[in-house]
């Protein structure tokens, strides 16, 4: 009994963030009932995820700008103008990746930081400040392909970063190994990880879960990620995108949630005035946010030019309305210091669902785009309800 | 009731019959927790100027609320009676619908739009549906001729002073046909001269037959310009003077505003060991450029190892502008004037600057400046010295929660654990955390702002048991309050302000209430 009422506080607790894995969870089956399974198999589901990289990133970086109650709408431009950049310096500068790749990211930041000096010294509304800079990033990249029309880019290497997989040791036959050796080292590393953080628990004498149910996450978790691992097993296995989505969202899983920094974020999103009177550097945290959010949407750039092997005139177009609808239906607060990076890659991960799943149903453009926005509006609702009920 | 009973002494039992515009008949209205009204009369006579004053929190602002409607009938007793009918107000349209018109401190005025829209907000003269603007001029000349505004009426309301504007809301008043004008300390924000101008025009108006209520602080003016006087403490009427039979002195003013007995509710401090200079204020100016104001003038303070300083005045006389520009400035004043640490000069460019050098900050409105509402309490104790809790830009998460529990603790803030939203602690805890937050600072000079507003006698009493506590371990405090008997019952030592200026100081036991009042009303 004592367990069934823990598990309801945890669950009552936690409605929120849960509430969206929920949501996955009866999309995807709905759309598996609906496809006759297709939908979940290995070769789709690794369609979607590779093919929602690119959103993926500046879902990430637009969580932590809405967090600080701002937004960033020139970000969808500025990746197509970035990538375009970096299929120019390949292809015309012929620089090898390895410079290419920093040299744009660099870029990014620099717009960013350019952004966020608008924005925090000049007091000029963000959202003017994006639509400036939505306009200028159009008109830049239509000028840097404005010679060659699209630019392809034939470079292998670079190419592999949107369509690669990793590499393989071929002994089982079927599956790819390393990406299932992956997988199993994160659950131990996952397992090992949660005991240790329950043993200094322990040791302060903190509040811990009680043993069944800790046991039961740690199974629950470890069964997700081994499914996963073996449905993208069953195909190409980990793809490179993957593989970069996966360390950013890591990285910045860790910044925004370990980190004196991501605190500063937050408590300037909660409240700017009490930040500010903290001693937390306002101006600071903005330029910050700005330049993470433009140098994501570098990444984006590379990202979408790599899969698409070339760089075209109208790359980067609505980018940045996508990122924000991940982030509002992954729970971050249009109010500002509430969100989380992990719940807007939830949030990427619904609307990538709807599109893969009502494409497979035939759905036409036209539905979907009705279909998506009803979702938007529906994900924001429960988020806003679940809030006013405290 | 029995101590009220003297007090009201100076009540004059009314002999001959009086015509009264308004009565309100045993008005009492509580919140919960506190009884803000209990059972009030309020008595106004037609055509007369009538003051009402009292202390910060006596009940006066709550009073007109009741009047204008903003409390509607039915959430508080008694009976308010206009022209010898009974009222019951659902909102303030329906006490403007009869004749009832407020003025407050903070202007409700639109400065993008000219003087004659702001006029005619949302009672529109029209014409078929359309705003008929030529006649919306002409009315308007005639209403400004009336509270003596000689502006153009297209004017837009930014390009005039405080003066005018105030003049511009009375105007708006009488474009609705009142009889009865409230004012709410109409001239807290004015100049001497556009003081003058306004109790001049109160007079004209009232040889015109408008009845005036104002709440004023600044008991000069209400000498000079009331007819009657009514006084308001704690929430109960004390006594209506009459200016006519040479009731309204200074004195009997004040004694009935301040006549309260401190009682023990202030702890006592066992050890009075007062060290150095911890800081100092020498020649403190400061123009805040979005109001145009100077908000200090030449400021002198100093405050001395275990030695509780208290700053006292009224609503308005810039003494939370001090704090902010002692503490790094965030609201970017223009400042001169030099603030010595421990005998050395310093100089904040920021909050977190004063931070470093010892100082910290309890700011007056918690939930807007102090707190993270939406964030824990562990979060919000933690913040403003999260890098004493961190290791190359990480969070030690669990020296964190060690840090917490232990001002939970130690300061007692009830929460059902650290991880509770602060927005959902009751407003004595929130302050406790607020205190907690900024101990965690280990700060030399703790700067305390109305440390006890809105919260309860009980969560009083332990917040003055903290403050004992911590000059008793040699920390130096300035507390800025608005009530007397806690400036008085805590201090060492007080400063008085008004209007930007320090009009006082003196040792705590020399204080009484009647001389910081004075001071105060200067």
């Amino acid at each position: 009994m004592n367990v069934v009422t823990e598990l309801k506080t945890i669950l009552k607790k936690n409605v929120r963030s849960y509430g969206m894995f929920i949501a996955l969870f009866i999309i995807m089956f709905t759309f598996s009932v609906l496809t006759n399974g297709v939908f979940m198999s290995p070769r789709n589901i690794s369609n979607l995820i590779n093919s929602m990289g690119y959103i993926a990133v500046l879902a990430v970086g637009m969580t932590l700008v809405i967090v600080i109650r701002h937004i960033d709408l020139s970000v969808g431009f500025l990746a197509g103008f970035l990538g375009a950049v970096a299929a120019i310096l390949l292809t015309q500068y012929n620089l090898p990746v390895w410079l290419v790749i920093p040299i744009v990211l660099v870029m990014g930041s620099l717009v960013g930081l350019f952004n966020g000096f608008l924005v925090a010294n000049l007091n000029i509304p963000s959202f003017v400040v994006g639509l400036a800079g939505m306009m200028v990033f159009r008109g830049a990249l239509l000028q840097a392909t404005n010679r060659t029309g699209t630019i392809i880019v034939p470079n292998p290497s670079f190419n592999a970063i949107g369509n690669g997989f990793i590499p393989d040791i071929n002994i089982l036959p079927g599956y790819h190994l390393i990406t299932l050796l992956v997988g199993a080292v994160s659950i131990v590393l996952f397992v090992v990880m949660e005991f240790r953080a329950r043993n200094t628990k322990i040791k302060y004498n903190f509040e811990i879960m009680s043993m069944p149910i800790f046991i039961a996450k740690l199974a629950f978790i470890s069964f997700l990620i081994a499914y996963v691992t073996r449905i993208l097993a069953m195909y190409n296995g980990l793809s490179w995108t993957v593989v970069i989505v996966l360390v950013t969202v890591g990285l910045y899983h860790f910044m925004t949630t370990k980190t004196v920094l991501g605190r500063y974020i937050y408590a300037v999103g909660g409240n700017p005035e009490a930040a500010a009177l903290s001693g937390i550097n306002v101006k600071k945290i903005t330029y910050f946010v700005f330049a993470s959010m433009s140098m994501l949407a570098a990444l984006s750039g590379i990202l979408y030019t790599s899969r698409l092997q070339s760089a075209t005139t109208t790359a980067g177009t609505l980018f940045e309305l996508d990122a924000i609808a991940a982030a509002y239906v992954g729970g971050v607060s249009a109010a500002g210091g509430v969100g989380k990076v992990t719940g807007s890659i939830i949030g990427a991960l619904v609307m990538a669902s709807l599109v893969s799943g009502m494409n497979l149903m035939g759905i036409g453009s036209s539905g979907q785009y009705m279909i998506r926005g009803g979702i938007l509006v529906v994900a924001v609702i429960f988020d806003v309800m679940t809030r006013n009920r405290k | 009731m029995d101590k009220q009973s003297q007090n009201v002494e100076t009540t004059q039992v009314k002999t001959e019959p009086t015509d009264y515009i308004l009565e309100m008949n045993e008005i009492t209205k509580e919140f919960p927790g506190v009884k803000a009204l209990d059972n009030v009369n309020f008595k106004v006579k037609r055509g007369e100027i009538h003051c009402l004053v009292g202390e910060n929190g006596a009940g006066k602002s709550t009073l007109m609320k009741v009047l204008s409607g903003v409390w509607p009938s039915g959430s508080y007793t008694g009976d308010i009676v206009l022209d010898g009918e009974i009222q019951s107000y659902q909102g303030i349209q329906d006490s403007e619908k009869a004749g009832i018109a407020i003025i407050y401190q903070e202007l409700a005025l639109i400065p993008e739009l000219t003087v004659y829209e702001n006029i005619f907000l949302g009672h529109e003269i029209q014409k078929h549906g359309l705003i008929d603007w030529n006649e919306t001029i002409v009315k308007s000349k005639e209403l400004l001729e009336r509270v003596r505004l000689n502006v153009n009426p297209e004017t837009p309301i930014k390009e005039l002073g405080v003066g005018k504007q105030q003049l511009v809301e009375i105007a708006k008043a009488f474009s609705k046909n009142i009889d009865l004008l409230i004012l709410d300390e109409p001239t807290a924000a004015l100049n001497d001269d556009d003081s003058e101008n306004l109790m001049e025009l109160l007079k004209e108006l009232k040889t015109e037959g408008i009845t005036s209520i104002m709440i004023s602080h600044k008991l000069r003016e209400v000498i000079k310009i009331a007819d009657t006087v009514t006084v308001i403490r704690d929430g109960q009427t004390i006594c209506s003077l009459d200016a006519a039979k040479g009731e309204v002195t200074e004195q009997a003013l004040i004694k009935n505003m301040v006549g309260r007995a401190i009682n023990d509710i202030f702890p006592k401090r066992t050890k009075k060991d007062i060290g150095d200079v911890a800081l100092e204020i020498k020649n403190l100016n400061a123009h805040d450029h979005v109001s145009g104001r100077d908000i200090l003038k030449n400021i002198n303070l100093n405050v001395r190892k275990g030695e509780v300083v208290g700053v006292a005045g009224l609503i308005g006389a810039g003494r939370t502008e001090l704090a902010y520009s002692i503490f790094g400035n965030p609201r970017d004043y223009n400042i001169s004037g030099e603030i010595y640490m421990e005998g050395k000069l310093v100089d904040f460019k920021q909050s977190g600057d004063a931070i470093k050098a010892g100082l910290a900050y309890v700011t007056e409105d918690r939930k807007r400046e102090g707190l993270i509402l939406i964030q824990d309490v562990k979060n919000n104790i933690s913040l403003a010295n999260l890098k004493a809790l961190s290791n190359s830009g990480v969070v030690n998460e669990n020296k964190e929660i060690t840090v917490a529990i232990h001002y939970k603790d130690a300061l007692t803030i009830k929460t059902p654990s650290i991880e509770q939203i602060i927005g959902n602690l009751s407003g004595g805890n929130q302050q406790k955390v607020s205190v907690g937050k900024w101990l965690f600072t280990e700060p030399k000079v703790l700067i305390l702002d109305e440390p006890t507003r809105g919260i309860d006698v009980g969560a009083k009493f332990e917040i003055y048991t903290i403050i004992n506590k911590l000059i008793e371990q040699g920390m130096s405090i300035i507390m800025i309050s608005s009530e007397l008997p806690e400036v008085m019952g805590m201090s060492d030592r007080i400063y008085v302000m008004s209007e930007g200026k320090i009009t006082g100081e003196m040792n705590a036991a020399d204080a009484t209430q009647d001389k910081i009042m004075e001071m105060a009303t200067v």
